[in-house]
């Protein structure tokens, strides 16, 4: 996945939680959770749709690293090129 | 049902502060216990000098009253003597911007050191103290400020961009705005105004009913409602906290309640302050890896959380909670909503200790009925009333009300007023706290029943706020939001049973003339609803052409609810309890 399909992945899985969630020009490094409104129950939500939506197990531990932007494409665009 | 009671073992290292709750409850006077606090050096009574002061004077002068957490894990720590000189010094800033005695200081600020700094250099200087819930949307904050005449605003340069700036000129009472961090046109910074302000400060003549704290809370029906509580209330905070939360000076203690609602201010600022502890304030949000991690990195021995942080933590699982060394933790306490049996037995498993339930809520200032480290614990009850607490159960009676005392009988939690925290008003509504009084009971609108050993059961609301993650959401104000939207006609807002966050908002609405009830629409909503409200704003939302009403015209939201609910219809009036 280029970080482009990623970053298209999760913004569409934010919309599915948050409407109003348009990434926009969020700071690759901001806490989603802060710039986009996102309380916690939220963001278990985006998570768990991002698991979906990827195919890929989004565990507790890589949850804590999702909190960017930066953050979610590196997960999804790594993951792709495991073994 | 079939829950096993939890029975107390003799006391581990610390004995607990109520060790026979009998015998406590009946020696127990507030007027005794007044001798716990120190008062003012010439008479009166302060919180800010019980929490703070009276300590920087003492043996306690160099111990930290605060370690702080950042949302990067940097830690600040303040003294109770840098505590004090640092509210000295908001207390002088508020003085030179001509604020004084009453006048309403805000905060829309998540947890950070200059929360606790703003909120007790108020207090100190007489004005009013009033929190407010960060995560609130523009038309939530708006209501609050104009209901509290709010005239000082304390915030952050992203929030007030956000939420604030586009409400200035509908909010002419609203003269200063002081943030944390480069102040955008219209604010001032608050680091700039405490940099030029003198530590020193002699708190002015106070006296226990005085107005020290403003709480909002909702109702059933129109806007919020402004809680007036007392520098008196300080009596009731400290008391409380020895009982309930079994504080001792020597505990590091964390509470993990929102600084924006009224459990972040009793005991997430004064009532551990006023016993001296050392408190953790952690900026992070819900993390279950990152909570675990405070818990052990900072030796956390008596914490105080809510039934939806636990849910969330059970749901990662007790082989988490193992992985880290949580063996400084002593005693574990939650409040917000009814916590479940299982979550109380999951404790057990995965701390090693039991959770201890309590109640109360905005207008009672204080914890009211509690669960006691040394009294067994009856899974799913919120345990007995406090010492100098005297709570019972009523039914109305054609506009009266009668206390009813067959242990099976459900009716309406009541409590005798005359304890030190009770709520003094509601700002500028006298007829609304007038109504709140009832035969000499203050009515609580949670309905319970009380079983043969005096332990109290909550079994649900008496009216229709919804209880989200800990929070009382008022429908009336999410209806009034959506009613803004050129698509709405009407909306009907109810609380639907959630297993994690107790209930969520979910909206019905009624489209006008012309709008199809599409995907786009509802998605469109939703948004319209975050955008206004913030967190407050509904999760669900369902399109309903037939809302049903009374022959008065409202919606009759219980109808909606019996409907989500799967009941009959006629089975609402087993919710109903009269007034």
């Amino acid at each position: 996945m280029t970080p482009d399909d990623a970053r298209d992945m999760i913004q569409a899985a934010l919309l599915t939680v948050a409407p109003d969630a348009e990434l926009g020009d969020v700071a690759p490094d901001a806490d989603l959770r802060e710039e986009l409104d996102l309380d916690s129950i939220d963001f278990q939500a985006y998570a768990a749709e991002l698991s979906k939506r990827s195919g890929l197990p989004v565990t507790e531990e890589d949850q804590r690293g999702l909190t960017t932007l930066a953050a979610g494409v590196a997960f999804l665009t790594r993951a792709r090129v495991r073994p | 049902m079939g829950w096993e009671p939890i029975r107390k073992r003799p006391a581990g290292t610390v004995t607990p502060n109520l060790l026979d709750y009998e015998r406590t409850r009946s020696d127990f006077s507030w007027e005794g216990a007044r001798q716990q606090l120190t008062g003012l050096p010439g008479g009166g009574l302060n919180m800010a000098y019980e929490a703070v002061d009276r300590h920087a004077a003492g043996p306690l002068r160099d111990k930290v009253a605060l370690r702080c957490r950042d949302r990067a894990g940097h830690t600040t720590e303040l003294t109770y003597d840098e505590l004090r000189r640092a509210t000295n010094r908001f207390a002088n800033v508020l003085r030179s911007l001509g604020v004084g005695k009453g006048a309403r200081v805000a905060t829309l600020l998540g947890r950070v050191p200059e929360l606790y700094v703003t909120a007790i250099g108020t207090v100190k200087n007489t004005s009013v103290y009033a929190p407010l819930f960060s995560a609130f949307g523009p038309e939530p904050v708006r209501e609050r400020l104009r209901l509290g005449d709010v005239r000082v605003l304390v915030t952050t340069p992203q929030l007030y961009r956000k939420r604030v700036e586009q409400l200035r000129e509908s909010l002419p009472e609203l003269e200063h705005v002081l943030v944390i961090g480069d102040a955008p046109p219209g604010t001032r910074s608050f680091a700039e105004a405490m940099a030029e302000a003198s530590d020193e400060f002699t708190i002015p003549p106070t006296s226990p009913d005085d107005m020290a704290l403003l709480h909002f809370t909702s109702g059933t029906t129109g806007q919020p409602k402004g809680a007036v509580h007392v520098h008196g209330a300080v009596l009731a905070h400290h008391v409380t906290a020895a009982y309930a939360l079994d504080l001792h000076t020597d505990d590091v203690y964390w509470c993990t309640a929102d600084p924006g609602w009224v459990t972040g201010t009793s005991y997430g600022i004064i009532a551990p302050l006023t016993h001296g502890v050392t408190m953790i304030v952690d900026a992070s949000d819900f993390d279950a890896h990152g909570w675990y991690e405070v818990l052990q990195d900072e030796h956390v021995t008596v914490w105080y959380t809510a039934p939806t942080a636990l849910r969330m933590l059970m749901r990662s699982g007790a082989e988490l909670a193992k992985r880290y060394d949580l063996s400084a933790l002593r005693f574990v306490a939650s409040v917000g909503e009814p916590l479940n049996p299982e979550v109380v037995v999951w404790g057990q498993e995965a701390l090693g200790l039991p959770v201890h339930d309590n109640w109360w809520q905005t207008e009672t200032g204080a914890i009211m009925i509690s669960n006691y480290a040394a009294e067994d614990i009856l899974p799913g009850s919120m345990g007995r009333p406090m010492p100098g607490v005297e709570a019972g159960i009523v039914m109305g009676d054609g506009g009266r009300v009668v206390e009813v005392r067959d242990p099976e009988a459900v009716g309406e939690l009541a409590l005798r007023p005359g304890w030190p925290s009770m709520f003094r008003g509601y700002l500028h509504d006298d007829v609304r706290y007038a109504e709140s009084f009832v035969d000499g009971w203050y009515l609580t609108g949670d309905l319970a029943r009380r079983d043969p050993d005096g332990y109290y059961w909550f079994v649900g609301r008496a009216d229709d706020v919804i209880k989200s993650a800990g929070h009382l959401v008022g429908p009336f104000e999410v209806e009034s939001a959506l009613m803004e939207h050129p698509a709405v006609a009407e909306a009907g807002v109810i609380g639907k049973p959630d297993p994690v966050v107790g209930e969520v908002v979910k909206a019905f609405v009624t489209l006008r003339e012309g709008n199809d009830p599409t995907e786009d629409l509802r998605t469109e909503l939703i948004a319209f609803g975050r955008r206004r409200l913030g967190a407050v704003a509904p999760k669900e939302i369902a399109f309903d052409q037939h809302l049903p009403h009374t022959r008065s015209g409202k919606v009759m939201r219980r109808l909606l609810k019996a409907r989500e609910l799967g009941l009959p219809e006629g089975d609402t009036s087993t919710l109903e309890v009269g007034r």
